[in-house]
């Protein structure tokens, strides 16, 4: 069990949680192009080791959380509310370059 | 290990030593790279092939599932492609020459509610016209199939009917494993264990080599055949694909005298369970209800678990759970796989398999080997490539779940 240090609630098991998804802002609809809502939509990072995301607490405050994971180990390094980070930014683009092609090279 | 006449017996694969360069590179020894090296040996004679593997030999989600082989799938592209690897598994203790140990003993899946009723009607009219035996059944036909299942109204979850579909059943995956294994090795193909990847070479767009914990390696292949790990993997050559990683948990019983011949699903129930030939009784369930990497069994689970399986057999209460354990399933948004090309050249992938991966392992490899060996997509995954999640052609699987994941 892990459990989410609830910045309104405390320590709390993660089952009284709903996992929303990987924390990020959400593009415009309205400027963005097909091909980045699709990258926001589908493409997640998905990585082995901390990554931030956005939980909520469905059987508590009920509030969004923005929580920092380790997917490996389970930890939780912070959980704090999401505020501003549900919404959308006109700035905000995914982070995979457009063309979907890495540049010549190898490793990033 | 000495034979009964107390001769050694034969090593099944070896120890080799990583060469400069090598045809194809497959990542991971799972059932899906271990069954493409074979089908690219025997069916392409391209043997100049490396396993690599950060673990040992099917010691990822290829020996962590539950061991289930069905076709009983809702689209009719998944359905035939599920099919062809069902007929690959009927044959491959044959062609391997290695006791797989196949049981096709029927699978079950149970309808408490209307709504999954009308989807098993939907799931077995698909089969049928795909040639698949496949059909719903209703609850007393059930019961003669599976004597201890509380059929009764007063159940909480009464059951309205299954979707019985015979040629399904259970195998032993550490043998399909191994039997890959060894009959890849001695068609030249070399399998290197504890051998990670830690980096891809691409050059203008193409794939170079990888490089290793051993040492680089040159090959204008690499494919990809990670199951939970892809997205680490792809990571390395900069494609971002939609893939999220989850653990899907599974237990074991104190082994039992046989008294379940078929594979039980309940859907509404997240469970299933199957008896193995030593008499444990082996559950699983749906993936945890958020994504990470973890490897360990929760306390949850078998509580879920345990409460799941007593409503559709309440006469187990007194069995013990002998152990739990977790694998990692790499989920797409439509729960079918991604297969094929990418946007670097040489670099495949055969990800995507989420909680049906060990049912593709032989289909998988025989038509990633294809692929490889011809540079032509098979027909068969025609529909599983990446491309589709941006022209909107999802190919929509998870009515064939086996639980509401």
């Amino acid at each position: 069990m892990i459990r989410i240090p609830c910045p309104y609630c405390n320590l709390r098991n993660a089952s009284e949680f709903r996992y929303v998804g990987e924390a990020g802002a959400r593009p415009n609809p309205d400027r963005v192009t097909p091909a980045q809502w699709r990258r926001y939509l589908y493409e997640a990072a998905n990585p082995a080791g901390w990554t931030a995301e956005l939980w909520y607490h469905t059987m508590g405050c009920r509030r969004f959380l923005r929580v920092e994971r380790h997917t490996v180990t389970g930890e939780i390094r912070s959980a704090s509310p999401a505020g501003r980070h549900l919404e959308s930014s006109p700035d905000a683009v995914p982070t995979v370059a457009d063309s979907g092609a890495p540049d010549a090279g190898g490793h990033p | 290990m000495r034979g009964a006449r107390g001769t050694p017996w034969p090593r099944s694969f070896s120890k080799h030593d990583l060469a400069p360069s090598y045809d194809v590179v497959i990542i991971g020894a799972g059932v899906h790279g271990l069954a493409t090296a074979y089908y690219l040996a025997a069916n392409h004679g391209i043997t100049n092939v490396a396993v690599l593997d950060k673990g040992y030999l099917g010691g990822g989600a290829s020996g962590r599932n539950t061991a289930i082989v069905r076709s009983n799938y809702l689209t009719p592209e998944g359905v035939r492609f599920y099919d062809r690897s069902v007929k690959l598994y009927e044959n491959l203790a044959a062609e391997l020459n290695y006791n797989v140990m196949f049981s096709q003993r029927g699978h079950l899946t149970l309808a408490h509610n209307d709504s999954s009723l009308r989807t098993m009607h939907w799931r077995a009219e698909v089969n049928k016209l795909q040639g698949v035996d496949s059909e719903v059944i209703g609850p007393e036909e059930t019961k003669r199939l599976v004597p201890y299942l509380d059929i009764s109204r007063r159940a909480r979850y009464p059951v309205l009917g299954s979707l019985y579909h015979p040629p399904g059943g259970t195998i032993r995956h550490d043998a399909v494993n191994w039997g890959y294994a060894r009959a890849a090795e001695h068609l030249g193909v070399q399998i290197h264990q504890h051998t990670e990847v830690t980096g891809i070479d691409v050059q203008h767009g193409r794939v170079t080599g990888v490089r290793t914990t051993r040492g680089d390696v040159s090959a204008p292949i690499v494919v990809n055949a990670t199951a939970g790990w892809a997205s680490t993997i792809c990571d390395m050559v900069g494609i971002r694909l939609p893939l999220v990683t989850h653990p899907l948990q599974a237990a074991v019983t104190e082994p039992v005298k046989v008294f379940l011949e078929t594979v039980v699903v309940s859907g509404s129930l997240h469970v299933y369970v199957s008896q193995t030939d030593r008499g444990e009784l082996v559950f699983g369930a749906s993936v945890d209800p958020f994504p990470s990497y973890s490897m360990r069994g929760s306390l949850e689970f078998t509580e879920e678990l345990a409460g799941h399986v007593l409503e559709l057999m309440p006469s187990i209460a007194k069995l013990r759970v002998l152990r739990q354990w977790a694998g990692v399933c790499d989920m797409t948004p439509d729960y079918s796989p991604i297969m094929g090309k990418t946007p670097v050249e040489g670099f495949l992938v055969d990800v995507g398999w989420g909680t049906y991966g060990f049912k593709a392992g032989p289909v998988a490899g025989e038509t990633m080997a294809e692929q490889v060996a011809t540079g032509k997509v098979p027909e068969l995954f025609a529909t599983f490539d990446l491309a589709r999640f941006a022209e909107g052609r999802l190919v929509g699987e998870k009515g064939a779940a086996a639980v509401g994941h």
